[in-house]
């Protein structure tokens, strides 16, 4: 019986059959605890294996990202408490300079397509941009991995998803990933992995994708994989210093569903305030004034995504009375961006840009937003309360500089 | 044979259980430096509209009644931790978030999903038991409903306390 990416990638790591609904026994390629989550792995750690290493530390990781580096004496102590376990371990951490754990672990070629990796990151389902299998979990989950290697998955159903039809010149990745998570919602793939299929996928590149990946938790899912192509294999080649393989599913892999997105004729999309998946087009809110953007998040803060928000405010000014800031997801990400001037354009725009990490989404490090503020941010998360008190829309970096430019909602088409 | 007896929360929005409460709504990222379990109850659904008051009018045993995609979000395990810290029994729900099923079967605090529910037959403040090994729950005597049984992995958990104590067995 043909099996989907999913199950292959399961099946690998296993020695039981990976058949949906059943609850089997994987290997974790890679552990890691960001400073979010991470103190508590320590302490479940000392609790429940007190004086016992962890089961392999070349595969265990600390990866600060949260609240870089700390504004509160509460995260400032719980990095702590992570380093120095680290360095009884003798475990990597990728200190608060480093960024967003879930990029590091692709740019240092950590994870490879079809390994397996996990993390106290509720997106850390985004390795599956790579073709590879990442789960967010919780602390005591994280712990019992650091120490036992392996974790029960119960081998989830695949929803297969056909995206037709080709991405409009006007739109973005995130346009696509926006009309997709408004297609299903939370339900439809809720629980389940999800596949990609389409011209327009296999043209994505490894930013577009992981745009795409990021946000299968807003659609509740287990994760959104994606079929690697010749560039993001050499692209993980690149970065891991061996070639990788890719993954694809069989041509006769059952699947528990199937959903078409139609991106024919798509116009830039954009979040309404509250619920990710509360979708519709940009032009039927651009009467609505802004008061700040946040551009960066694990969703579009790779160089490719500040790259573009740049290209659409160079030589402009954010309308007065606007607050922007830019957060760079990776160090390395912030180097390329500064040696190429992205940055300064960015800046002479009128933006504040922040040190690498999950700036805008973790609450704090950039700000919030005050009772009755509007922000359009490119983050991928918009709950009540979630970056502070005001109403926050969630668009693509073009859609968010151009509503910067303008104090109101807008596409970068209506910038002149 | 498992039952939880205590009286109910019923969650709604409009008239219905309500959908995809988030983690934030549950247990918001602002408390989310502190470790100490006892410290976590005292904060939950304080950012969940109409329900703000929850902690403070909570009562041990209380069972909370809620609808789809329930804890979606982050992998805080705190958002299950602060219901055990104020002894709700346990949580009653259509569906669960990915993350938050694992994080409560792997602490090993019970949580259950809705095969069918009479909500007209039910007001918050009811006592309810549910028998998990049956899968009926009952008011008064009368059964007002079903759930879906436990999965072999949960209910391993639950008996060994949590998977740490669960593993040392396998």
């Amino acid at each position: 019986m043909g099996q989907t990416m999913i199950e292959k990638i399961m099946q690998k790591h296993s020695n039981e059959d990976a058949e949906p609904g059943k609850i089997i026994w994987i290997g974790i390629d890679v552990r890691s605890a960001r400073d979010f989550g991470g103190a508590n792995v320590v302490k479940n750690m000392n609790t429940y294996y007190p004086g016992e290493k962890v089961n392999d530390r070349s595969k265990t990781y600390f990866t600060f990202d949260c609240n870089v580096p700390a504004n509160t004496i509460a995260y400032a102590n719980n990095q702590h408490i992570c380093r120095k376990y680290a360095k009884e371990q003798d475990v990597r951490v990728y200190d608060v300079d480093a960024g967003i754990g879930s990029h590091v672990m692709i740019e240092e070629g950590l994870l490879a397509p079809g390994e397996t990796g996990v993390g106290t990151d509720s997106h850390l389902n985004i390795l599956g941009a790579i073709g590879a299998f990442g789960q967010g979990m919780g602390d005591q989950d994280i712990a019992f991995v650091f120490k036992a290697g392996k974790t029960w998955f119960e081998v989830p159903e695949t929803v297969r998803i056909d995206v037709e039809g080709d991405l409009p010149a006007n739109c973005t990745a995130r346009d696509l990933t926006l009309k997709t998570v408004g297609t299903l919602g939370t339900k439809t793939a809720l629980g389940k992995a999800e596949e990609f299929f389409g011209s327009a996928i296999d043209k994505l590149d490894l930013s577009g994708r992981i745009t795409l990946a990021s946000m299968a938790t807003e659609m509740s899912s287990i994760i959104a994989l994606l079929q690697p192509n010749d560039l993001v294999l050499k692209e993980c080649g690149a970065a891991r210093g061996s070639p990788v393989q890719g993954i694809a599913p069989d041509a006769d892999a059952i699947y528990s569903g199937n959903v078409t997105v139609d991106i024919g004729g798509l116009k830039p999309q954009i979040s309404r305030p509250g619920k990710p998946h509360d979708v519709v087009d940009v032009e039927t809110v651009n009467d609505v004034q802004v008061d700040s953007v946040f551009i960066g998040s694990c969703t579009n803060g790779r160089y490719e995504d500040i790259k573009a928000a740049a290209d659409v405010v160079k030589g402009k000014r954010i309308k007065s009375g606007v607050f922007g800031s830019v957060v760079p997801a990776t160090r390395r990400g912030y180097i390329r961006l500064m040696k190429e001037g992205v940055l300064e354009t960015l800046m002479d725009a009128g933006f504040l840009i922040s040190n690498p990490g999950c700036g805008g989404c973790a609450s704090g490090q950039i700000g919030m937003t005050g009772e009755g503020q509007v922000q359009v941010s490119t983050s991928n998360r918009n709950f009540t309360g979630k970056q502070g008190a005001g109403f926050t829309y969630l668009a693509s970096p073009e859609t968010a500089a151009a509503s910067a430019l303008l104090g109101r909602i807008a596409t970068k088409e209506e910038v002149k | 044979m498992t039952v939880y007896k205590g009286r109910i929360w019923l969650i709604f929005e409009d008239g219905q259980l309500m959908d995809d409460i988030d983690t934030d709504m549950i247990y918001h990222n602002k408390y989310l430096a502190i470790t100490d379990k006892s410290q976590m109850g005292q904060y939950t659904f304080d950012n969940l509209k109409g329900y703000e008051d929850f902690a403070k009018k909570a009562q041990p045993q209380d069972i909370v009644v809620v609808g789809a995609n329930f804890g979606s979000g982050s992998s805080r395990q705190q958002a299950v931790d602060c219901f055990d810290n104020l002894g709700v029994t346990c949580i009653l729900a259509n569906s669960y978030g990915a993350i938050y099923k694992r994080n409560a079967i792997n602490s090993g605090y019970p949580i259950l999903t809705i095969k069918e529910l009479d909500i007209s037959a039910l007001s918050t403040g009811d006592v309810v038991s549910i028998d998990t090994d049956s899968g009926t729950m009952e008011k008064d005597g009368l059964v007002i409903g079903r759930t879906m049984p436990l999965s072999t992995v949960q209910k391993d958990i639950l008996a060994a306390g949590n998977v740490f104590e669960y593993a040392k067995g396998l």
